[in-house]
């Protein structure tokens, strides 16, 4: 029997896993159904996008302005291998459309927000403010959780369509300051390459990594254990969890969109 | 009326509540006494459905309070909580006021301001706290903008956790003379926790004394000092040695 023992730990762990899974799902479709019906906390959401969308802007863009630098120096070098140098402008273009710009646009947001909103909620949950909106007849899906999805549902891939453009100029840059490119014939070969679809995957992408990103905040916020140990553990959770998600949720809709 | 009938409740290992019974009639005031981590805070969390009982009923005039409309229920209660629990990303007034800016109970703004510097007067707090933020407030100031919060709708039952810990004495008698002009005037039932027996003598109708997850005793207060209970009695004169232990 004792040699079983092992299984016995793995089924338990499994069977957690499952557990949490569901939990997720669940909080998942209530946040939305709390979406869909009124009423609406205007006020939060719009505090929300502020938060979420307009603050993110200058580190969404940065991460873009850099990663397109290098790139575009990547790409030549391994382009330079076959004489084929000249594809950096499309090739930059579509890495970032495409992967990127949502991935690394959609992990920042994560780092910067699914943490603080996690912070936030758990911290009102151990000092009882949710206990405190309960008695106070608003229902804290509602109040906190719905705002905060909408808000980053909506706003991320704006943010993705910043950081693309942003990205594409950083390659740009390197391209015309380093690589001896010509600056018109770059971008016009960028635009003539690109199709909307290029585009517009990533900013459905983006819509799904800030539903992510919201989502783990708030759940893992709500379900802060005690004391400011709890609040660490459940902001720690929020980002390694929403981050892991963006991965994968990442892999299955590129399959979905262009698997041939 | 709030009728409690062998409630129990444990978080995992700890038996905290072991079978409360406990009744408090329509328009008085009762006081819960009892050391600290007896579990009078989770006692007043499960009348209000924040903490589910894990058996025994609770019934507000006759209804279970875990059935029917959610809303409805707690919008008859006030709520103070022993750390105050204000929202930290709003400002004070906007807490005081906090179910007349929305929901079923929604008024102007203009007016949900006016009566949320009404009731901060009522607690002993200026006007000029109305639009500070909770965190620029010392502990006893955010205790009694709790206290305004809870009574800002004028509900009809309210629930005091420690209303006077952590106030100076002048403050603590403002809030007691306060609690019971609300339960005398307004005809309020209330339960309040305390360890401040000056406060049970000033806000009581009843008292009852928690302990081991039961309630060991309860009468009028009047009859505190003859109850002859030997739990009441250490508790009330607190001293180190009786039937409740030093050291939990
Ligand atoms: N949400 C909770 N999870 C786990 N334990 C809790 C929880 N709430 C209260 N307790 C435990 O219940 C006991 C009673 O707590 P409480 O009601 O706050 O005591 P008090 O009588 O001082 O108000 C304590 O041991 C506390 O640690
Ligand atoms: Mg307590």
């Amino acid at each position: 029997m004792r040699a079983l023992a092992p299984l016995g730990a793995l089924g338990r762990a499994v069977l957690r896993l499952l557990g949490e899974v569901g939990r997720v799902a669940l909080f998942a479709l209530a946040a939305v159904s709390h979406v869909l019906r009124p009423p609406f906390y205007a006020r939060e959401f719009a505090q929300a996008l502020v938060q979420i969308g307009w603050l993110s802007l200058p580190v969404v863009g940065l991460t873009a302005l850099f990663t397109g630098g290098a790139l575009a120096l990547q790409i030549y070098a391994g382009g330079a291998r076959f004489n084929a140098e000249a594809v950096v402008p499309q090739i930059v273009a579509i890495g970032i459309v495409r992967e990127l710009g949502p991935v690394l646009g959609g992990l920042m947001v994560a780092a910067r927000v699914a943490s603080s909103i996690a912070a936030e909620i758990g911290t009102m949950k151990v000092t009882e403010q949710i206990d405190a909106l309960v008695t106070l007849s608003t229902d804290p899906m509602k109040y906190l959780a719905a705002p905060r999805v909408l808000a980053a549902t909506l706003a991320v891939p704006v943010l993705v369509a910043v950081g693309d453009s942003v990205g594409v100029m950083g390659g740009w840059l390197v391209g015309v300051a380093r690589l001896d490119f010509n600056g018109a014939a770059y971008l016009e070969n960028t635009v003539n390459f690109l199709e909307t679809w290029d585009v517009a995957s990533g900013l459905v992408k983006g819509a799904a990594f800030g539903f992510i990103v919201a989502l783990m905040g708030c759940y893992h916020g709500m379900h802060s254990s005690r004391g400011a140990q709890g609040v660490g553990r459940a902001t720690k959770q929020a980002v390694v969890s929403a981050s892991v998600l963006i991965f994968a949720a990442n892999y299955i809709l590129t399959e979905v969109f262009f698997a041939a | 009326m709030i009728e409690l009938r062998g409630v129990t409740k444990a978080f995992g290992e700890t038996r905290v509540l072991r079978g409360v019974d406990l009744s408090v009639p329509r328009g008085t005031s009762m006081v819960v006494i009892g050391a600290s981590g007896t579990g009078k805070s989770v006692l007043l969390k499960c009348v209000l459905g924040l903490v589910a009982p894990d058996a025994g009923e609770i019934t507000v005039d006759g209804r279970d309070v875990r059935a029917g409309d959610r809303d409805a229920f707690l919008a008859r209660f006030g709520m103070l909580f022993q750390g105050a629990a204000l929202f930290d990303s709003l400002p004070v007034w906007q807490n005081v006021a906090f179910r007349l800016l929305r929901g079923a109970l929604k008024r102007p703004r203009a007016e949900a301001r006016e009566i949320a510097v009404e009731k901060l007067r009522r607690v002993g707090l200026s006007p000029d706290v109305a639009d500070a933020y909770p965190a620029e407030l010392s502990g006893g100031m955010q205790k009694r903008v709790g206290l305004a919060r809870a009574i800002a709708a004028d509900p009809e039952i309210i629930f005091f956790d420690e209303p006077t810990t952590g106030l100076d004495p002048i403050m603590a008698g403002v809030i007691d003379d306060l609690i019971r002009e609300i339960v005398t005037e307004m005809g309020a039932t209330a339960v309040a926790i305390t360890h401040d027996m000056g406060s049970v003598r000033q806000i009581a109708d009843r008292v009852a004394m928690l302990h081991d997850g039961v309630i060991k005793w309860t009468g009028p207060v009047d009859a505190l000092d003859a109850s002859g209970d030997p739990y009441v009695e250490q508790f009330i004169h607190g001293r180190a040695d009786g039937p409740i232990a030093a050291v939990r």
